[in-house]
């Protein structure tokens, strides 16, 4: 029954073949029976879930037809949430319970969602591992010895053991696209600005996007029709008139361009047996009429070093609200205001929080500005640049996901090995470009995620390509035997 | 870059974070090696570059002077650490 995705369930609430309340209360209890080997839940809402597919079950009776109406899904704990506790995988965070709900979180309310729950994080979305969460790490469900990925892992790993049929995540730098790849799973990360940042705790303003996690590309744009749309409330939200991300899904790829950056694929570091996945995933799309030539993005190598100055940065300026006064942890017995503040912070923060608000402080402090920020933010440009020059000849580019597969916990200690796991998936951000990543295929038993890149505000074709790949493979169907 | 234990404690300060030698210590090997790695960009060819600080380049929108937002003090001061009266509790600052 689990196999199902959020698409089929949509079809069947509408037939009236299942009830909300059955469908909620099947996932639930998945989520009880199984997640304990997983983590991938910090709060389940189950009491709230039933009023809601309750809710749903009689606006179903009455004929209505939103898009999301009576599916179950899950929020990423990085989304406020009212009267639910939403900790963003911190300490700090522990005790709120937000006295609002995200823009997300409405929208998804408004199409009839029923929530699950909180999905596991890494604290504040800074990690690529889930280790860095306050709730203790996620497993992967491929294999429990290994990492589900971050930011986002615990919706990742949720929906990958189908303990949803989808879940919301936010990519910073690579948080939605490279869990999905390492959980076997569809994830996308929209064109900056498509997704309200209202109600999304911010780690990196200009970079940090919200979008769908779930098993299909379909899937993920139905999700993305109910998450999206201007929100005068966010004030980098771009206004467009809204749009139907599922409407090229049908559309065949004879004549697509794609364009595959050499960059990509030549560096050292690339799992081989990952570049054997990519490469027999473009001979299934060229056996569909896509015609794909190389391209270059020369000034790539230089993303991940800027992004850690930019990121830093605006997470240093993000988390400065962090005070122990207004809301969050506080310390116990404060000397003075300098002791509250920086015994909350400082016991409220983990390590790789507190690593990137110290070299946000450092690249911002007096007299670093011009060598460290000012440098970063051109480069950003340059690597902007490339992917203009690039889709002037093609439609869409596409290269893996991540250099390697899953990893095991605790096997990338330092911080700078961390950080090159989002090699392929950070350019993308600094672009503010749109960017999946779907499973193409499986090496020793774990996924291996294949990655294809658009142009500004082009999710629905990324998502029509997607889909069409989608239909030629069944690699999105594969759950792991644990949990099928 | 290389940074020392005193460096790393001065920018703990700045960043309003208790820290005390030992972690001090802990940190310095990382921020150090994080340092060093974004030294690659100073090979980049920036010269002339506009600075990028929004991917659509868009400019702040602006909106009419009104009141939009209802007052919401009691529920966002449930949730302080200590409040009395309406106001947020902190400890003493001038004796």
């Amino acid at each position: 029954m689990a196999q199902e995705t959020l698409s089929g369930w949509v079809r069947k609430l509408q037939a009236r073949e299942i009830s909300s309340r059955e469908l909620t209360q099947l996932y639930l209890d998945r989520i009880e029976r199984l997640d304990p080997q997983l983590n991938s839940f910090i709060t389940v809402t189950a009491e709230q879930a039933l009023a809601q597919a309750e809710a749903a079950d009689a606006r179903l009776a009455k004929g209505e037809q939103t898009p999301l109406l009576g599916v179950p899904i899950a929020q990423k704990d990085i989304f406020c949430t009212e009267g639910v506790r939403t900790s963003c995988g911190s300490r700090m965070l522990d005790p709120f319970v937000s006295p609002y709900n995200a823009t997300v979180v409405e929208r998804m309310n408004a199409a009839g969602a029923v929530m699950l729950g909180k999905t596991n994080m890494d604290e504040f979305a800074m990690g690529s591992s889930n280790e860095t969460s306050f709730y203790g790490p996620v497993r992967n469900p491929w294999d429990t010895e290994r990492v589900p990925g971050g930011s986002s892992g615990g919706s990742a790993a949720a929906v990958g053991a189908r303990l949803v049929p989808g879940a919301t995540g936010t990519d910073t730098g690579g948080s939605i696209r490279q869990p999905a790849a390492f959980c076997g799973i569809t994830g996308l990360k929209p064109t900056y600005g498509r997704v309200s940042r209202y109600g999304m705790i911010a780690f990196a303003s200009s970079l940090d996007q919200g979008g769908p996690m779930a098993a299909t590309a379909e899937d993920c744009g139905q999700m993305l029709n109910a998450m999206a749309g201007f929100d005068e409330r966010d004030s980098t939200s771009v206004e467009r008139p809204a749009e139907d991300f599922t409407a090229a899904l049908n559309q065949d790829l004879k004549g697509l361009r794609i364009g595959l950056p050499t960059e990509f694929f030549g560096e050292a570091g690339l799992d081989e047996r990952v570049r054997g996945v990519i490469d027999a995933a473009i001979e299934v799309l060229k056996g569909r009429g896509a015609e794909v030539r190389e391209v270059g993005l020369p000034n790539s190598h230089l993303s991940v070093p800027a992004y850690y100055v930019v990121a830093p940065a605006e997470c240093s300026s993000n988390l400065a609200r962090f005070d122990g006064v207004r809301y969050g942890y506080r310390c116990e017995n404060p000397e003075d205001l300098m002791d509250l503040y920086t015994r909350s912070r400082g016991e409220g923060f983990g390590d790789e929080v507190k690593r990137r608000i110290m070299v946000g402080t450092y690249v911002l402090s007096a007299g670093y500005y011009d060598a460290y920020y000012l440098k970063a933010q051109k480069v950003r440009r340059i690597i902007a640049d490339d992917f203009r020059r690039a889709f002037a000849d093609v439609d869409v580019l596409l290269a893996p996901t991540t250099p390697e597969l899953p990893f095991a916990l605790g096997a990338k200690a330092d911080p700078v090995s961390m950080y090159l796991s989002d090699i392929y998936t950070i350019a993308a951000n600094l672009a503010g470009l749109p960017a999946m990543s779907l499973p193409a295929g499986e090496i020793d038993g774990l996924p291996v995620g294949l990655q294809l890149i658009g142009n500004y505000f082009d999710e629905a074709r990324l998502l029509g390509v997607a889909h069409q790949y989608q239909q030629e493979t069944d690699w999105h169907t594969r759950v792991p035997a644990a949990f099928a | 870059m290389s940074v020392d234990t005193s460096e790393v404690r001065r920018i703990a300060h700045l960043s309003r974070l208790a820290m005390n030698d030992d972690q001090a210590r802990d940190f310095a090997g990382g921020l150090s090696d994080i340092f060093a790695f974004v030294e690659q960009l100073d090979g980049a060819a920036i010269e002339g570059v506009e600075p990028m600080a929004h991917p659509l380049d868009a400019e702040q929108r602006l909106r009419p002077d009104a009141v939009t937002e209802p007052d919401r003090r009691e529920a966002y001061q449930a949730i302080a650490p200590a409040v009395e009266g309406g106001l947020y509790l902190v400890p003493r600052v001038i004796e």
